[in-house]
């Protein structure tokens, strides 16, 4: 029997094309044993919750260095939600100006990560979320 | 409601949830497969292998989105399964055969599902053939199975697939590789992609050169422009299936709906010739011998203490015993305690 594997979702939504950031993020993730899903570049929000749902994955970590987080995350989360998706976990990595990380969190956001953040840091804050508040399996 | 019942209620987290539970081989998936076991047997599996690079991907991308938008037959519900490599290190992997399928996003008519070999060496991992019933259980009609860029070897999925299409591109090797045994002798489907790309022409010819090996008499080849007939057609059997070649130009969808009427004729040639019905066997003897030889080594493991197998893999090193020896004495040692 093998361990359950941690699937994370690495999603680039809106029209910015630098996706450099977000495969360094899902080749460390790949290292530290995870499974990655890419789904390559200009996703909608649509498109992401889709590919979260048929792959079920635990997690959904997602590059934007556009500027327009404010509208296509809270939407990300709605749409997850209401594929009876609300225990994945939501990351974010990219440039989010200091004031919009409280308005994130609040939506549900787990963890945002700017420029310069280590992928040490995003690897074990990911295994910790998933530890103590594990998307619930009904 | 049972995980089963969701799923063949075509519920789509239901059937998500079971793929993840079948793939990590829990009781639970164990319990779901053998209720939808009886639901199966419905679907035609079609295999896509070919070395890496070769458009395997957006070739899928491209069958799925012909056979969803087709006027006739009424297109068919399409379920994907890609397989990518994990590491050998990490045990990780990086799944991206999605990036490829982006045109099929928004129908509730396909799903697609990524997974990683998982150690798993043959092309395929080892719950692929499982997780393909729960699509088949769900109504999926046409379930397409990516391998990993197979090599020469990996011919895994000739046993799972009803059809196994091998793709080659341009540029690939010459007709030395053509000879060789392995992964051009399952093809049912040979397909060249990247028909565009100069050098079609001669892969296309090193194709044919092997299946003319293969397949002597009821052959047409072209001599100094003329169409020659070669060889009796009388010692041909005409159950026999010669495998088509066919090309296509992925990225454009060139030459796919007439790929998929291959694909359509091999199924009605497999139920027809009755070959349907013996692949089918093959393929659950296969599965049957996995699963047996799975849980004989997990009772051989539950029966062995660690400590006596490390002290028999200590002689075995020691060269005081053979490993053919250690392994008879495991058996003589499990029988002995039944």
């Amino acid at each position: 029997m093998s361990e359950r594997k941690i699937r994370v979702l690495v999603a680039k939504p809106g029209l910015d094309g630098h996706d450099r950031g977000a495969k360094v993020v899902a080749r460390a993730l790949r290292d530290a044993g995870m499974e990655v899903i890419y789904t390559g570049l200009r996703q909608t929000p649509e498109m992401i919750a889709e590919a979260a749902l048929q792959e079920d994955v635990d997690v959904v970590g997602i590059s934007i260095l556009s500027g327009a987080h404010m509208a296509l995350v809270p939407r990300i989360l709605e749409l997850l939600q209401a594929n009876r998706q609300a225990g994945v976990k939501v990351f974010i990595g990219g440039i989010i100006p200091d004031e919009d990380v409280p308005r994130l969190k609040a939506l549900g956001v787990t963890g945002i990560y700017g420029p310069g953040a280590s992928t040490d840091t995003i690897v074990s804050e990911i295994r910790t979320a998933l530890e103590s508040g594990a998307a619930p399996r009904p | 409601m049972s995980l089963a019942a969701s799923v063949l209620e075509g519920d789509t987290l239901a059937i998500s949830r079971l793929l993840t539970e079948v793939e990590n081989d829990s009781p639970t998936g164990r319990h779901a497969l053998d209720e939808l076991f009886a639901h199966t047997g419905k679907a035609h599996l079609v295999g896509v292998t070919g070395a890496p690079g070769t458009g395997k991907s957006s070739l899928v991308n491209r069958l799925a989105l012909h056979t969803r938008q087709r006027k006739s037959p009424a297109p068919a519900r399409v379920a994907i399964v890609a397989v990518d490599p994990s590491s050998p290190f990490s045990g990780g992997a990086v799944l991206g055969d999605r990036v490829r399928m982006r045109d099929l996003a928004g129908d509730r008519g396909v799903f697609i599902r990524s997974m990683a070999t998982r150690g798993s060496l043959g092309g395929l991992a080892r719950a692929t053939a499982a997780m393909t019933q729960v699509f088949d259980a769900a109504g999926f009609e046409l379930v397409l199975i990516e391998t990993v860029g197979a090599g020469q070897a990996e011919v895994d999925i000739a046993r799972l697939a009803h059809t196994t299409l091998v793709v080659e591109a341009p540029g690939f090797g010459d007709d030395i590789q053509a000879i060789k045994a392995g992964i051009l002798e399952i093809a049912d489907i040979l397909v060249v992609n990247k028909a565009d790309l100069p050098g079609a022409e001669n892969s296309e010819r090193a194709l044919r050169g092997m299946l003319d090996l293969a397949h002597p008499g009821k052959r047409t080849f072209q001599h100094h422009g003329q169409v020659m007939h070669a060889g009796g057609e009388a010692d041909e059997n005409p159950e026999t299936w010669i495998p088509p070649i066919l090309r296509t130009v992925a990225t454009e969808g060139t030459g796919v709906p007439a790929l998929v009427e291959a694909i359509t004729a091999h199924g009605a040639h497999l139920r027809q010739s009755g070959e349907w019905g013996r692949r089918e066997r093959l393929r659950l003897e296969a599965e049957i011998e996995a699963l047996l030889s799975a849980a004989l080594m997990e009772d051989l493991h539950h029966r062995v203490t660690d400590a006596r197998y490390a002290a028999v893999l200590d002689q075995v090193a020691q060269r005081a015993i053979s490993p053919q020896e250690a392994v008879q004495g495991f058996l003589r040692q499990t029988k002995a305690r039944r």
